[in-house]
């Protein structure tokens, strides 16, 4: 029991502190590496509680293909030396207050909520074979309508991406 | 190997990190870090699946995790072409210059 504690608290405070560098950064490639370390460490969170195939999604997905996109977009945008500058500018320590109450109040109430439950997990394993018999049977319209949704945020991402939206607007004005 | 854990804990772990993302799309003004804050969300709200998922012993909350997955992907690749349209209209990444709404 104690054991099991440790091996779930420990990634956990990984987690937790690997996320609040990234959202305190002011440099975007700092915070995307923070940002991998959080990710990598939710995995170890959901391997350890039996949800093998969920944590090897988390590290292909999230750490492998999107927080990629993101560098790939800092690479773009070529942010330098002035961007850390401007965004201790932006930054103050005032902003945090009023986000920062309100969370607050948004962790009272769901701690409130969620210590009702005392229930402990199984502690078995559910592998991917059962995700996958699951997955392709009774959610297989969930599956196409990701797909749909893939789909459109494949065309979306090509339009936003292109350069003509820029010439238009120069020829215009 | 599994183990077993109250659930309430991973759920605490759950709500802090989604917390933290919330109070990280409203104090911060960067788009990038904005959109970095929703991933912490959505991460969040998948780790809470995960728990429900463990809790019963179910591949269900697996499968809603998975689906998580393709809306998080979906969102960041048009949500990054509008950050390259913003910068490339507007020279920066500040999510107020947009404010406009004038087409």
């Amino acid at each position: 029991m104690t054991t099991d504690l440790v091996l779930f608290w420990v990634p956990a405070l990984v987690a937790l502190i690997a996320t609040l560098m990234v959202i305190t950064r002011k440099n975007a490639s700092r915070a995307l590496i923070y940002l991998v370390v959080s990710l990598l460490a939710v995995a170890v969170i959901f391997f350890v509680l039996g949800a093998p195939f969920a944590a090897a999604l988390e590290v292909v997905v999230y750490a492998g293909a999107i927080v990629v996109l993101f560098l790939f977009v800092v690479m773009m945008l070529n942010l330098g030396r002035s961007s850390v500058l401007r965004e201790t500018r932006w930054l103050q320590p005032g902003m945090w207050a009023f986000p920062f109450i309100l969370v607050f109040v948004l962790a009272i109430v769901m701690f409130n909520v969620f210590a009702g439950s005392g229930d402990e997990t199984k502690g078995q394993e559910v592998g991917p074979k059962a995700v996958g018999a699951e997955l392709f049977g009774p959610y297989l319209l969930a599956v196409e309508l990701a797909g749909f949704l893939l789909l459109a945020a494949l065309v979306g991402a090509y339009h936003l991406g292109r350069r003509y939206l820029e010439e238009r607007r120069e020829e215009a004005g | 190997m599994a183990i077993s854990v109250p659930v309430e804990h991973v759920l605490y772990v759950a709500a802090l990190l989604f917390l933290m993302g919330l109070a990280g799309v409203l104090a911060r003004r960067n788009v990038m870090f904005l959109l970095m804050s929703l991933e912490v969300m959505m991460n969040a709200a998948g780790l809470a699946f995960i728990a429900a998922g463990a809790k019963w012993g179910q591949p269900d909350g697996q499968i809603m995790f998975m689906l998580i997955l393709a809306l998080a992907a979906a969102e960041v690749a048009v949500a990054l072409g509008l950050v390259l349209q913003l910068s490339r209209r507007y020279g920066t990444l500040d999510v107020d210059s947009a404010s406009e709404l004038s087409g």
